[in-house]
């Protein structure tokens, strides 16, 4: 496991160094993913020069799961988003060179697409969730100081289970990218907002098919001690450790799956 | 067959099911054998040619060989692991060359890419030392290990892939056209470079090529494959003497005359006064030939051409 990490870090330096070498590129990339991050904040704020709640939430309560939803996913990006271009490794034939190192395939084609521009992506929700943790009415204890990390943590490995997930469909249609990215841009949106604001049935697909009330939502409703939905325990919001490894082994599984069925057909 | 050969091939089969257009919308599923049933045992530090024409199965195979493929039926070890199943701990004993792809990290240093294998294949620094300074001594990169891989020209460039399927001392190396696109020089380089390699280390090596001077200049032993089976399997030697049996007799005339009608020889080319003949070797003695033909003309000079490894794969392909 530490040689695996030390590898991995070995393997995205060389990836930094190269894409080092065209730092403007670089840096106009890393400025637009930030702006482009800075909108959905505009949207919120927007929303908030109208209303004064959203779904009961406050504007710094939404702002607290905005930053939590948006840091793990903006993690996820940075970590783990670049697997979706195994489709393109398939069309062109170069998936197979993956195949001929003594690594697996994950940790070796997670490190050699790393892009260390998408840090953008971070650094914003970075900032909105510090101001949030400050300025909302979160009901500090010993339990919920942890589950800032936690939440942070088993969201950014939901977020990435999705998109090995998606990243898996690739290898039995190609074409599937746009697809996949309904699921892993469109779930990173909707995780940004309470879900008392989705009807009914959209709140039960959030909350237990596609687990994105998990990343944010349920957690934050411990920290700022409201009251749970949809006939919840208690408990609910420090369920997403086990909710995020059920979604890591799942989504090893299909994986495991996909490259085994690459590896029976080559194609 | 030696006792213990490092790739045991038996049974091969591998079947690809695709989908072809049948009708407007309807689409059917159809099974094409890319291998066909491959029996072959490679014994340690051999060099061998596997050649064939494209898509006579040879990149499939060696998919196979390296566990990026799992085989449809049959039975496959090399160095006694079975590749499909023991991919990673196969890969560290494998050194693979694929012409066309490159598995060199572009936009670094030649130097980078070999620093990242060692970590990647976990070899320690003083054997990768070693081992470096001893490639770059036979392949000439010491002036280009600074130098960016983008930069490099082709036959650079494959000089430092060789160099980087070698350097975790692996006991097989597997080149699918090593020599492809590059020039004369390149190529020779190549060749020595493997020739060595091959004696000095007793690395087993087995190369896909369509360049049949790399057959004659460095391997014992030739598989021909074609439609999914080996069609021949023998020394490059011996292959020519069984199948190299057509000859062809150059003569000189005196004067320009029309194609001679001769028993046992047909003429395949006439140019002015010099006529091609070509005959079977086990039918007809050059020197019989010789006199049908000062029987119908006079004779400046003959030449007898043998044919070249090249014509015999042409041959053997046709039959």
């Amino acid at each position: 496991m530490r040689s695996a990490l030390a590898i991995w870090a070995r393997l995205v330096g060389a990836r930094v160094r190269a894409d080092w070498q065209y730092r403007t590129s670089f840096f106009l990339f890393l400025i637009s993913q930030t702006l482009i991050a800075s909108l959905d904040l505009a949207v919120i704020a927007t929303i908030f020069s109208q209303v004064d709640e959203l779904g009961g939430w406050s504007g710094v309560e939404v702002a607290l799961l905005f930053g939590l939803a948006g840091l793990a996913f903006g993690l996820a990006d940075l970590l783990i988003s670049q697997v979706e271009l195994a489709s393109r490794h398939i069309k062109e034939g170069t998936f197979d060179l993956f195949l001929l190192r003594p690594l697996p395939t994950l940790l070796h084609l997670s490190a050699s697409e790393f892009a260390l521009r998408r840090l953008g992506r971070v650094l914003q929700p970075l900032v909105v969730l510090a101001v949030a943790l400050v300025l909302a009415p979160i009901d500090w204890s010993p339990a919920v100081v942890v589950l800032v990390p936690v939440t942070l943590l088993s969201g950014t490995v939901i977020f990435g289970s999705v998109w090995v997930a998606t990243s898996s469909v690739a290898f039995w249609t190609v074409e599937s990218q746009e697809m996949g990215n309904a699921f892993t841009y469109g779930g990173g949106l909707a995780a940004q907002y309470p879900i008392d604001v989705l009807g009914s049935w959209l709140r039960h697909l959030f909350t237990f098919l596609i687990p994105l009330a998990f990343v944010a939502y349920l957690p934050a409703v411990i920290m700022l001690g409201r009251p749970r939905p949809l006939g919840l325990p208690n408990a609910i919001g420090w369920a997403t450790p086990m909710v995020a490894l059920a979604c890591a082994s799942a989504a090893r599984t299909m994986w495991a799956l996909a490259v085994r069925h690459y590896r029976s057909t080559g194609s | 067959m030696e006792a213990d050969p490092i790739i045991d091939v038996r049974g091969l089969v591998k079947t690809f099911s695709v989908h072809r257009k049948a009708g407007r919308l309807r689409r059917r599923r159809e099974d094409v054998v890319a291998v066909a049933g491959i029996d072959l045992q490679i014994e340690r530090g051999a060099m061998v040619g596997y050649i064939g024409p494209n898509g006579a199965g040879k990149s499939t195979t060696i998919k196979m060989f390296t566990g990026i493929l799992v085989p449809t039926a049959g039975h496959v070890r090399v160095d006694g692991l079975e590749p499909s199943r023991r991919r990673t701990e196969l890969a560290a004993r494998i050194g693979v060359v694929f012409g066309q792809r490159s598995q060199l990290w572009w936009d670094l240093p030649l130097r980078d890419s070999f620093d990242l294998l060692r970590h990647v294949y976990r070899v320690p620094a003083g054997r990768h030392a070693a081992n470096l300074a001893r490639f770059a001594d036979g392949l000439d990169l010491g002036p280009l290990l600074e130098v960016p891989v983008r930069q490099l020209s082709l036959g650079q460039r494959m000089r430092g892939e060789l160099t980087a399927a070698l350097l975790h001392d692996p006991s097989i190396l597997l080149l699918d056209e090593p020599t492809i696109g590059l020039d004369v020089i390149s190529k020779e380089a190549v060749r020595e470079f493997l020739v060595a390699i091959n004696r000095e280390l007793g690395t087993t090596v087995l190369l896909t090529t369509h360049d049949l001077t790399d057959v004659e200049r460095l391997c014992e032993r030739l598989l021909i494959i074609d439609h999914g089976r080996v069609i021949t399997d023998g020394t490059v030697a011996g292959i020519t003497a069984h199948y190299g049996t057509e000859r062809t007799l150059v003569v000189d005339l005196v004067s320009a005359a029309a194609p001679l009608v001769i028993e046992g020889a047909q003429v395949t080319q006439v140019e002015g006064p010099r006529q091609w003949l070509r005959f079977r070797r086990d039918e007809v003695t050059a020197s019989e030939l010789l006199t049908r033909v000062t029987a119908l003309a006079e004779v400046r000079d003959i030449s007898v051409e043998e044919p070249d490894i090249e014509q015999i794969v042409k041959a053997i392909y046709r039959g």
